[in-house]
């Protein structure tokens, strides 16, 4: 059972607490787009062996979203963040890079 | 036989005697005694039957990992199936019947199928029961379950008697295990500061070390236990739990503890179990080792044991095995047995050692007693039926020709011993394979990884794999100041406990009894006792092709019974890999899995029972209902009243009451679950643009206007009425069972891609009672109860609300209706709600008015034409299926669900859509779900469908059956009959009409 820290209201929280949202960073594609735009947005997932960006609610404590960043292999977590951004923060994408030397970073 | 010894028994209180019953005998026993040390001293070896072959059974082991002394523990509320003896600490009156037979344990028929042997092989259920199909159903299956299986379950009408709970803890190095290396572990670890948790199955510390004769420091090993436990029992950061397993090892250093409180008193107050949910920095698991057994021909006969249980028994609990013990060797630790045997005064004929050569200390120790040792030399087979007679001898080195036969009454046999490897395995810990020590060893390079990328289970002592004493006390030390260290304490410096025993001389790793046992042998050599799989099934998976160990192991049974193999599935895949001409290694182990051993039922369910099962939302009107004949139905969380049922009326009757009395004068419904959630902002209305299908913004104030929500995927899932309550404040009515998750969507988007928009969101879903006054004379009786507000059609008409007081109470009506008729539903603040209702009933009371439960809801909103999320949609339905067009605005660039309704499938003409059905007869009413069929087959023999039903009821407004549902082409074929498929194999014909059954221009609702 995972434990992971709410960027939002800084408690680390056991798996239960939380509810997961899949892969984070996802671009809405709405009326007027393409049909590869929308099925890319709707169904495509990047399923990562490795690093893993990923989104989580801290539904049974503050409520808010955020962003975790794991490892889906040995559940290492690198980083949890807030919720309101498009990509990783670049810290983050140095610390993984660190830890895990062949991450190429974190592309869309 | 088995006896109760004079001297020795130093788990024992002689003076504390306990008596207890035993398949309806009275027997006696001690305190300290188990129940399967007191079955011993009864001389009761035959403890039950086996799985399969129904063979008779005795105690093999004294812990835990016990495949045969299985018994129903206690009575009634309190029975127990499965039960290990030797887990089973003995109390006064326990009460204790052995499984399996029939009709009883002495003579048992289902022993017949011992003879059969030969003809239940491995993998004999899946080759024998292919065919034919029904077979199954009527021959084998019946025959099957009354033969197989373990003990009986519980009566199912008996409820559980005791009470389970949970326990949250924390700390920073949980230490599982209370042997020598555990208690120096934690003790290093307790000096450091660390918050340290000790969890200890049994009910004493120390593990083997006493009864092996290990001294630490010098002394006895039990001097220095004993001054470590209270050592650690007075530092305030150290707590310590016996009779608590370490159950489980899970992600990021949970732990489950299973604590049995007072299974060995049941006269204590409080929960029987505990289930303890830790979470660790760093969880060590000092946990010790299991013997394994010899795979000799007829080692399950009842006397045959592990030799370290039958040296436990005879020094913890003054229990001797038998008069005349033959010890069964290819290690020097079974000496101890013989030694500690001789030395209490028993025969030991001889010790049996597969090994050419034996000339460690102990064995020079057992020479010079004048114990016969026969090194180069196995079992060839053992005699006896329900008890040991004797055992013949034969070369290690040959196929098992008897040259010698010893007179015995019971057999000490060593395979060696394997470390307790479990709790390091069950997260992903690696194991390595020491072919000097004939082991599997935990790899601390491969530990399991926590959260911060770190190894977080750490293993020491004899489960690390240092069988000596020596060696574990100071392994214990040392990776007990590692886990401090690395859960970020400092670890004092000190020097390790020094602990001695007789050194061991090597072990030479045995599979097999004699070497090359011929197939005769092999077809009497068990390995799981539990399953009851023999040498001789292994190898025939083998030889039919299965070279996984994971697919032998489901093929054979091995180790998939209770005891998960613990003695079993060592010895197991070694014949594998010798049957495969595999390295051990390259075969591997099976997937270690929590728990370590069974836990009960009661402590995974905790205090989750009954009226602590699951959460119940309940109205203000809630007490009202249930004292007033509401039949409850579970809606989501809530309880809803099906309906009020009256003295003398059946629930039918009662609903087509309450449905003619709304249409005919007026009735009151707790709409109180409907979700309520406040939507304000400067963004409020763009928000609720994008989110439901039809426009929002243009909402003037104190309006209403009903609206739907869809999936990104376009589907249809939730819909109500959102009022507009100011210019920046919106409140969105959602369904009963909607009202959290479309909060939570709510937010998600606001969170998570929105996050710019000026939007708060609160779900007010409780703070409100909400009451509806339904019916022709609904504006009469709010009139009479007395209000502020202008109630007229004119000045509040329909889909319009306003704000004052009704029966001087904080009232805010609604003029929406579900069931088509004149409707306010009015809110009130919740704790008002009893009052207002109360208020209703006595202004109602001059027209007859009476509440209406869901099930009249139902049927009048169907009357309407009026979809239910849940009937109508089921997750694959868009607002197009159901003719709601209307409700989806042309003119928003944007909301969600549009582009997918934009895809092909989602405009194709040809998906089902919603129609009104009236049958032929019309006292029929359709049943739900069926399916109209248009006569012709498919391709693979089915019918073809062309749609189904969604809503069906019987209306007594219309006084016929009606129904709605989802038809191919459905509303370009109006006034068409076709055909609903019943499972009787019959059809009903079924009129295609507009879903509106009633009142289709709305004359009854606006006035």
């Amino acid at each position: 059972m995972l434990i992971l820290t709410c960027p939002n209201c800084g408690v680390a929280a056991d798996e239960t607490e939380l509810g997961s949202g899949g892969e984070a960073h996802l671009t809405r594609f709405g009326a007027g787009s393409s049909d590869a735009d929308f099925e890319n947005y709707l169904f495509m997932r990047k399923n990562a062996r490795g690093v893993h960006f990923e989104r989580w609610r801290h539904s049974y404590g503050c409520g808010k979203w955020f962003h975790a960043a794991r490892c889906t292999t040995t559940l290492e977590v690198f980083g949890t963040y807030p919720a309101q951004t498009t990509e990783p923060p670049a810290e983050l994408i140095e610390k993984i890079k660190q830890k895990r030397p062949d991450f190429e970073g974190f592309s869309k | 036989m088995s006896t109760r010894l004079t001297n020795h028994g130093r788990l024992i209180d002689r003076s504390a005697r306990l008596e207890f019953n035993w398949n309806g005998k009275r027997l006696k026993g001690f305190k300290g005694d188990t129940l399967a040390s007191a079955l011993l001293a009864n001389g009761e070896v035959l403890v039950g039957r086996s799985f399969k072959y129904h063979r008779p059974r005795g105690i093999v082991a004294s812990g835990p990992e016990e495949p045969n002394a299985l018994v129903g523990l206690g009575q009634g509320g309190k029975y127990e199936p499965n039960q290990r003896a030797t887990t089973t600490e003995l109390f006064n009156g326990l009460t204790a019947k052995s499984q399996n037979h029939w009709p009883s344990l002495e003579f048992d028929v289902g022993g017949v199928n011992r003879v059969m042997t030969r003809f239940f092989p491995a993998g004999f259920y899946y080759k024998t029961f292919m065919a034919p199909a029904f077979a199954w159903k009527h021959v084998f299956e019946p025959v099957i379950r009354k033969a197989a299986g373990l003990g009986a379950a519980p009566d199912p009408e008996e409820r559980d008697a005791d009470r389970y709970e949970y326990f949250y803890a924390h700390c920073d190095v949980l230490v599982i295990g209370g042997g020598i290396a555990g208690l120096a572990a934690a003790l290093q670890a307790g000096k450091s500061g660390a918050k340290v948790l000790l969890l200890e199955q049994e009910n004493h510390f120390g593990g083997r070390a006493p009864v092996d004769g290990v001294t630490v420091e010098g002394k006895p090993a039990q001097d220095w236990i004993d001054a470590t436990v209270e050592a650690l029992g007075s530092m305030e950061n150290v707590t310590i739990r016996t009779r608590t397993m370490g159950a489980g090892v899970y992600d990021h250093g949970y732990a489950l503890g299973y604590e049995r409180l007072s299974d060995h008193a049941p006269e204590i107050a409080g929960p029987r179990h505990r289930l303890w949910r830790i979470r660790a920095k760093r969880i060590l698991t000092a946990t010790g080792a299991i013997e394994r057994p010899l795979s000799f021909a007829g080692n399950d006969v009842p006397g045959v044991m592990l030799a370290g249980a039958v040296r436990d028994y005879m020094i913890n609990h003054g229990v001797s095995v038998g008069d005349r013990v033959v010890v069964a060797t290819n290690n020097d630790d079974a000496y101890r047995t013989a030694i500690a045997l001789k030395e209490a005064g028993l025969d030991v004929p001889a010790v049996i050692d597969a090994r050419s050569t034996a000339t460690g200390p102990l064995v020079e120790k057992a020479r010079a007693m004048g114990i016969r040792v026969e090194t180069g030399t196995a079992i060839s087979s053992v005699y006896g039926n329900k008890k040991v007679t004797s055992v013949g001898l034969c070369k290690q080195s040959g196929e098992g020709t008897k040259t010698d036969e010893l007179e015995c009454d019971a057999v000490a046999m060593s395979g060696g011993w394997s470390p307790v490897v479990h709790l390091w395995s069950h997260c992903g810990g690696k194991l390595n394979w020491d072919s000097e020590m004939a082991m599997f060893r935990p790899d601390p390079s491969r530990p399991p990884m926590g959260a911060d990328g770190e190894g977080f289970v750490l293993v020491a002592g004899t489960a690390n794999g240092h069988l000596d004493a020596a060696a574990a006390i100071a392994d214990g030390h040392t990776v007990g100041a590692q886990a401090a260290t690395e859960a970020g304490f400092d670890a004092k410096d000190s020097a390790a406990p020094v602990a001695e025993s007789e050194a061991e001389g090597p072990i030479l790793a045995v599979w097999s009894m004699p070497q090359g046992q011929n197939k005769k042998l092999q077809m009497k050599t068990f390995l799981d006792y539990q399953n009851d799989v023999k040498v001789s099934d292994v190898r025939l998976a083998a030889q039919e092709g299965y070279e996984s160990v994971e697919h032998t192991k489901r093929y054979t049974t091995l180790g998939m019974a209770t005891d998960q193999g613990k003695l079993s599935n060592i010895n197991g895949l070694a014949v594998l890999a010798d049957s495969l001409n595999a390295e051990i290694p390259q075969v591997g182990t099976t997937t270690f899995r929590p728990p370590y051993h069974p836990i009960s039922m009661g402590a995974i369910a905790g205090e989750a029972r009954g009226g602590l099962f699951k959460v119940l939302r309940r109205t203000p009107m809630h007490d009202w209902t249930d004292s007033n004949g509401g039949v409850w139905e579970p809606v989501a969380d809530w309880r809803r009243p099906y309906c009020y049922q009256q003295a003398g009326e059946s629930v039918k009757e009662a609903v087509n009451r309450e449905i003619l009395q709304t249409r005919n004068s007026v009735s009151i419904l707790d709409a109180s679950t409907l979700g309520k959630i406040i939507v304000k902002g400067p963004d409020a209305g763009k928000f609720l643009d994008m989110l439901y299908t039809n426009m929002m913004s243009t909402l003037k104030v104190g309006r209403c206007r009903y609206g739907l929500m869809c999936s990104e995927n376009g589907f249809l899932s939730d819909d109500g009425v959102v009022a507009r309550l100011d210019e920046n404040t919106f409140l969105c009515h959602t369904t009963s069972g909607g009202s959290d998750r479309i909060h939570a969507w709510m937010e998600e988007w606001l969170q998570t891609e929105w996050w710019d928009w000026k939007v708060y969101t609160a779900n007010v879903t409780e703070q409100y009672a909400q009451i509806g006054i339904v019916g022709p004379n609904a504006r009469k009786v709010l009139e009479k109860m007395g209000t502020d507000m202008d109630l007229s059609a004119e000045a509040l008409p329909f889909m319009a609300f306003a704000d004052g007081e009704i029966a001087g109470i904080k009232a805010r009506p609604y003029r929406i209706s579900f069931s088509g008729e004149l409707s306010y539903e009015v809110a009130v603040p919740a704790a008002q709600g009893q009052a207002f209702w109360d208020a209703a009933l006595a202004a109602g009371a001059e027209f007859g008015i009476t509440p209406y439960g869901t099930e009249a809801l139902h049927v009048m909103r169907a009357e309407k034409g009026f979809i239910m999320i849940g009937d109508e949609t089921d997750g694959t339905v868009i607002p197009q299926d159901l003719g709601l067009n209307w409700a989806i605005s042309k003119k928003k660039e944007d909301f969600l669900g549009k582009r997918a309704q934009q895809r092909p499938h989602m405009v194709d003409p040809k998906r089902w859509r919603l129609v009104g059905l009236e049958t032929e007869d019309p006292s029929v009413v359709i049943p739900d779900g069926a399916y109209a069929v248009d006569g012709t087959t498919r391709a693979n023999g089915v019918k073809h469908m062309i749609g189904r039903i969604t809503s069906t009821y019987y209306s007594p407004t219309l006084k016929r059956s009606i129904a709605m549902g989802l038809v191919e082409d459905g509303p370009e074929r109006m006034g068409d009959t076709i055909m609903f498929a019943r499972t009787d194999g019959t059809t009903i014909n079924a009129k295609i009409v507009d879903p509106v059954f009633l009142d289709k221009e709305g004359a009854r609702q606006n006035v």
